[in-house]
């Protein structure tokens, strides 16, 4: 779909930022610019939507080059989120969501129609259509940049470094949030970051760059199983090639047969079965077997005198992962949201299996214990 | 008729207002007309060409250098010289408010245009707007409250200048101020020269500083947040 061919750009006085990149990016792929600062990545997205003009190559978009199209159409589009966020403080935030409509002139309806659709999309109230950006936390403020870059229904969106200056927590809900939204809305995202966890969370196809040449363009798992250099060896980081081992499997693997309730079964019959299966964590299905949410311990505390079912007192708000997904992205949503557990679900939200601490611990014991090359590995670590 | 020479200054001020109360009023017009067209001229030349130094910065250190050599020159000093050209009249001082505001015009454009954060114009000309857009949609809008402040700023000297302006009969109040350094015991007449000045200027400030306040995109959001709670 988009094809970029010798594409360089040498500014003046001789420094050459990007030199001659070939890429080929497929409908619908989220690809990750990766490398240090200098690599010439940001340069590299910036050309595609002529923010800086190349020196020389070629840029195609469906057959048409991109090089002899009006930068000003151009840009209107293709989506553009930038690290700074970059909202118009003096617009409302609808005003801001529907910039790009507005340069198009599209009519007031379909503009107000377009921001109220959006802002639903993630998960911020229409209330906050009449605020201004001042108003809004960074977290939020990158959510409605996001949706700007959407509203003129943009098929291609670019992004430089979206999150960098977001904190952890906000940038992984976001990250969360930007897959689902490419993934449901059939986007191709191209996106630079500095931070290998996050193309290799987000990123179908990952291409990393050092100063100014393209070292490796693949999947995330060729470029963990085979790295082409030393350099992207070293960039990626002898811990994640580690990880790499269970990376293979996939949470079907490893989970275990959750303890269910359905939502409309009373406390007592909840608090037997927990007795019962000696487990601290209910899981809460409706009939159909869908996930709802869960029941633990702290559920029961204070709710046990005034509330008798299920349904009243459940935890509605819970993270899970689908099935297929590899177990090192469940391993990573376990630690760094400190959760216990962390329940899969199939394609129709019914759940199906569970991955507790207890299984992370089965998978370091067979990386490490597995087979004596691990061993030593590890014993390297050590020592370093 | 009374002998003026017995009462107190507050009392022949007063006297003063009560028999000349609209040549004063006259007089007032006048000389905030001088000094309002005088700035409106410099606005008209200042703003655009305060946009153009902004785009292209070579120009930024000769265009804010000649003003600033313009602003040394005394008030008294750049009329006599206009009126070698000019002649005497309201013309001359219009002209010379002209050049007294032009600094503070143009330098508030400049600056105000130079600190909008480059994120967000990039983010404008990434979203596809055209340069006009930019300036039109971003820029100005930011930049409002900086340049009303230009302009707020050239206007109370310029109520200044236009008293001078007096001594090339443009009229105005400083008319009032000259005839009372004339007469003997004349601090009553000054008086009601150089309040109604000082008031002018005073307003002149308070006015356009709420217009200012009421532009400015930040100071107006925290308003409505306020609002908002």
């Amino acid at each position: 779909m988009l094809e970029i061919e010798n594409l360089s750009k040498i500014y003046r006085g001789g420094k050459v930022a990007v030199d001659k990149l070939n890429l080929d990016i497929k409908e619908g792929e989220f690809i990750a610019f990766i490398g240090t600062s200098g690599s010439g990545k940001t340069t590299a997205l910036r050309m595609i939507n002529r923010m800086v003009e190349p020196t020389s190559g070629k840029i195609t978009l469906n057959g048409k080059d991109l090089t002899k199209m009006n930068a000003v159409t151009l840009r209107r589009s293709i989506g553009y989120v930038i690290q700074q966020i970059g909202l118009m403080p003096h617009m409302t935030i609808r005003d801001n969501i529907t910039l790009v409509p507005h340069l198009l002139k599209w009519s007031k309806e379909k503009k107000d129609e377009t921001a109220r659709r959006l802002i639903e999309l993630v998960n911020l109230p229409t209330s906050y259509l009449d605020y201004y950006p001042a108003q809004l936390s960074g977290g939020q403020q990158q959510r409605i940049g996001v949706l700007r870059a959407l509203a003129a229904n943009q098929d291609i969106i670019l992004m430089d470094e979206p999150f960098g200056a977001l904190d952890p927590i906000t940038r992984d809900t976001l990250q969360d949030l930007i897959k689902d939204l490419q993934q449901r809305l059939n986007k191709t995202v191209i996106f630079v970051t500095h931070d290998m966890d996050e193309a290799i969370k987000l990123a179908d196809r990952i291409a990393i760059m050092h100063e100014g040449k393209l070292v490796q363009f693949d999947t995330p798992d060729n470029i963990l199983a085979a790295p082409a250099n030393d350099f992207v060896k070293e960039f990626i980081g002898s811990h994640r090639l580690i990880q790499q081992k269970p990376n293979v499997k996939t949470v079907d693997e490893v989970m275990i047969k959750p303890i269910s309730i359905t939502i409309e079964k009373s406390l007592d019959e909840a608090i037997r079965l927990m007795v019962e299966k000696r487990v601290d964590t209910l899981f809460v299905t409706d009939g159909d077997h869908r996930l709802q949410g869960y029941l633990d311990v702290e559920s029961f505390t204070g709710a046990r005198k005034t509330k008798k079912s299920v349904s009243e007192c459940y935890e509605k708000e819970i993270f899970y992962v689908k099935t297929g997904s590899k177990l090192q992205d469940s391993v990573r949503r376990i630690l760094k949201r400190n959760l216990k557990n962390i329940p899969v679900v199939d394609e129709d939200h019914r759940l199906v299996g569970l991955i507790t601490r207890a299984n992370i611990v089965d998978i370091v014991y067979d990386t490490i214990w597995g087979d004596e090359e691990d061993v030593q590995e590890k014993k390297e670590l050590i020592l370093e | 008729m009374q002998d003026l020479s017995q009462l107190s200054t507050t009392e022949q001020f007063f006297y003063y207002m009560q028999a000349n109360g609209w040549y004063v009023f006259g007089q007032f017009i006048d000389h905030f007309l001088i000094s309002i067209y005088g700035v409106l001229l410099a606005a008209i030349v200042g703003i655009p060409l305060g946009i153009l130094i902004s785009k292209f910065g070579k120009l930024s250190g000769i265009v804010i250098t000649l003003a600033n050599i313009i602003q040394t020159i005394p008030a008294l000093a750049l009329m006599a010289i206009l009126m070698l050209v000019l002649g005497l009249g309201k013309t001359t001082v219009v002209v010379t408010v002209f050049f007294y505001s032009l600094l503070p015009i143009i330098k508030n454009t400049y600056v105000g245009i130079k600190t909008i954060n480059k994120s967000i114009t990039d983010a404008g000309r990434g979203m596809g707007m055209t340069k006009w857009q930019v300036l039109y949609m971003v820029e100005l809008p930011l930049s409002l409250s900086v340049i009303i402040t230009g302009i707020r700023i050239a206007l109370v000297i310029a109520i200044g200048i236009t008293a001078i302006g007096a001594f090339i009969g443009a009229g105005g109040l400083g008319d009032i101020i000259i005839r009372g350094t004339n007469a003997t015991d004349g601090t009553a007449i000054i008086l009601a020269g150089a309040l109604p000045t000082a008031f002018m200027a005073i307003l002149a400030d308070i006015i356009l500083g709420f217009i200012e306040r009421r532009l400015d995109p930040v100071k107006r959001q925290q308003k409505k947040t306020i609002s908002a709670i």
